[in-house]
């Protein structure tokens, strides 16, 4: 381990440093603190990503870097943001599970996740292999996130963390898909947020909070 | 060509009714965008049956006889839906449920979601199709939400959270794929993550990697197909919806899902040669036949219970693919079409009955037959066809999964019977409830478009009767195809 080069020690730090942001946000209670975690995120992602681009040579991995900067640390943060103070849903007041209890079941997670990479772990040849593990972890971490909260807000940061995840694992793994791909995921991930914007809006105009119990009418009796 | 023109004319029909969509003719010119859609739908069959499959566009394209008959199916089903939408669109707008704006996302969406549909079909890259599948969430999560009530926003948003976070474990799914491929394809050029590259090669790809990445796809994808427990989403989708939502739904967005599914399964099937994705999709098919069928029993609202049905339809194609061999594959071809034709002709049906009665509930629904003789005996034959009575086509399939069950899964045919009992024993008292008796209903605004109802029992009908040989050859070669 002690003579790593420093382009993949780089790496190993940002993967260090996203399943930090990960658990800062599973404990994170006020949700404008929660976007900034999510922007932190994107900047380390969109930072691994640079460092991968260049280890390897691969031009077309800088252009995704770019779409994750102008996505996920300017563009989204800024929606949300504009979101959250017009609906000044700036508190999540109740969480499903306290925070100590939810911290135990994320650790859980993260050592499961690291034994669901470790068969594919072996088999890549990239230099970031280690960090599949920890890629896994963040989604499964924002997947909890997305359960233990009550606000739709809240869930929607959930829901993109997890996607930044997912991005982490296809450049940690394989170097990024094709642009094709990756252009059609972040396009269907900024539609998302718009749409999701605007249902906000009238789900408070419907029931005049965000709070998700009040959408608990629908279920077989 | 062909191809080009049938994805062009749903988008330029997007952008056309977005800018139009609220004028007085704007649901002629939605069935007008979608019989082109249709017509340029048949050409692309017509020559693909002729000349046999078809790559375009440096292969980011792919049409064989196994998603040309979903295109097919997709764009006729669309077209016809567009025809019921018609009057009923017209129905909700004139009782207050719909402004005009509303009305011009509706017809906007609705082609864009035909859009996504076929370019999730049609498309050979799957990232590509991961991407239109997310793009069909997208729309129908718009149109579920239409009427801004608070239990369709409860139901959209349901929708939304559960299939994005299952079409997520997708597209995990789909970068374990690639990162399989990539060793053998290698990762420069855009080949990797083409289906056709993939089969080729499909011997070499890492049996591990593989295995997890179809975990991944099945409950990804298996999330939209509405498999328990992931089904949670499409009863409140299909019920808080408009009604024509509800058909393109059942119709056409499970099945396409499913396709995502069998074309993963393929592949994997290929790498591991031990039967794994065959049996998980057996079990998760059949633990959807069973469930979806005892909750049949408990459902209060219309358009509810034929959800459930929808689940426990896509329950039994899904554990026919599970099984595998030409004629479990056959049936589940055939079984798709059929199901698709018979349960949108029902939601047309049952979308009319509604507006009549002005609720969904079963119980507040009486004599169909007596005020209006076609709607009823439309629910009433449609109800019969999907519960797989003679001489429907649905009949047909049902018997042919259940004799290859027989032969090759026997411990598995008596639990597909009894929940094909349960499912007909609950659905026909309902719909008897609901169709004879003494009438409460209303008469409407603007006559209901009944020609697609009949239209399509008269194809699932003639399926049960006599599969022409031409048809039958597609749909063998199509479940060779699939293996």
């Amino acid at each position: 381990m002690a003579n790593l080069p420093l382009s993949s020690q780089i790496i190993n730090l940002c993967a260090a440093v996203l399943l930090l942001v990960s658990f800062a946000m599973l404990s994170q209670r006020r949700v404008l603190s929660l976007v900034q975690l999510f922007a932190l995120q994107g900047a380390v992602l969109c930072l691994s990503t640079i460092t991968v681009a260049w280890t390897a040579g691969r031009s077309e991995l800088y252009v995704s870097a770019a779409v994750t900067l102008a996505l996920k640390v300017l563009l989204l943060p800024y929606i949300l943001h504009r979101l959250i103070r017009a609906l000044n849903a700036r508190w999540e007041t109740e969480l499903l599970l306290n925070v100590p209890a939810t911290m135990l079941v994320g650790l859980l997670l993260v050592i499961f996740s690291f034994g669901l990479a470790q068969p594919i772990s072996q088999l890549a040849a990239t230099v970031t292999r280690s960090t599949l593990g920890i890629a896994i972890a963040v989604v499964m971490l924002s997947f909890l996130m997305m359960i233990t909260r009550r606000k739709a807000v809240t869930q929607v940061i959930g829901f993109l963390a997890m996607e930044n995840g997912l991005f982490f694992a296809a450049t940690s793994a394989t170097y990024g898909m094709p642009m094709v791909v990756e252009l059609g995921v972040a396009l269907d991930v900024l539609v998302a947020m718009l749409i999701l914007g605007v249902f906000f809006f009238q789900i408070r105009e419907q029931f005049d909070s965000l709070d998700l119990r009040n959408l608990e009418a629908l279920k077989e009796e | 060509m062909e191809l080009l023109i049938l994805l062009c004319i749903p988008l330029l029909g997007a952008v056309l009714l977005a800018l139009v969509g609220e004028r007085d003719w704007a649901p002629e010119a939605n069935s007008l965008m979608s019989f082109a859609t249709f017509a340029a739908g048949a050409a692309l069959t017509v020559r693909v049956i002729g000349s046999g499959p078809m790559l375009a566009f440096h292969e980011q394209f792919f049409v064989d006889p196994f998603n040309v008959f979903l295109v097919a199916l997709t764009a006729f089903v669309g077209f016809t839906t567009s025809l019921f939408s018609r009057p009923y669109m017209r129905v909700e707008q004139h009782h207050g449920r719909l402004n005009r704006s509303q009305l011009r996302l509706y017809h906007s969406m609705y082609q864009l979601f035909t859009f996504t549909m076929l370019l999730a079909l049609l498309t050979n890259n799957m990232g590509i199709l991961w991407v239109a599948m997310e793009g069909a969430t997208l729309t129908t999560v718009l149109l579920v939400s239409l009427y801004r009530t608070p239990n369709g926003l409860e139901a959209a948003w349901k929708y939304f959270i559960l299939c994005g976070v299952g079409i997520a474990q997708a597209l995990f799914g789909t970068i374990l794929l690639y990162f399989a491929a990539e060793k053998v394809l290698g990762a420069e050029g855009t080949t990797a993550l083409l289906w056709t590259h993939l089969n080729q090669v499909k011997g070499e790809l890492e049996p591990v990697v593989l295995s997890l990445a179809f975990v991944f796809l099945l409950v990804g994808y298996g999330t939209k197909v509405g498999l328990v427990p992931l089904h949670n989403w499409l009863p409140d989708a299909h019920a808080e919806g408009p009604t024509p939502v509800s058909a393109v739904l059942s119709g056409l967005l499970l099945n396409v899902a499913l396709y995502a599914v069998v074309r993963c399964k393929v592949l994997v099937e290929g790498s591991l040669h031990n039967g794994m994705a065959g049996r998980l999709m057996m079990a998760f098919g059949l633990t959807s036949v069973v469930v979806a069928a005892f909750f049949l029993w408990r459902q209060k609202d219309i358009k509810r219970l034929f959800a459930y049905s929808s689940i426990e339809h896509m329950g039994i194609v899904t554990f026919a693919f599970g099984m595998g061999g030409p004629v479990a594959n056959f049936a589940a071809l055939l079984h798709m079409t059929v199901h698709s034709l018979t349960k949108s002709a029902i939601f047309f049906a049952v979308g009319h009955a509604a507006q009549k009665a002005g609720t969904q509930m079963i119980e507040q629904i009486h004599g169909l037959l007596k005020l209006s003789p076609t709607v009823g005996w439309g629910l009433m034959l449609g109800s019969l066809a999907i519960l797989g009575l003679p001489p429907f086509g649905v009949f047909a399939s049902e018997f042919l999964i259940l004799t290859t069950a027989m032969r090759d899964h026997p411990w598995a045919a008596p639990i597909l019977l009894l929940a094909l009992g349960v499912a007909f024993a609950a659905i026909f008292s309902r719909v008897q409830s609901m169709v004879f008796g003494e009438p409460s209903l209303s008469r409407l605004p603007h006559a209901p478009a009944l020609l697609p109802v009949f239209a399509h029992l008269l194809l699932v009908l003639a399926l049960g009767l006599f599969i022409p040989p031409y048809l039958a050859g597609w749909y063998r070669l199509a479940a060779k195809l699939i293996g």
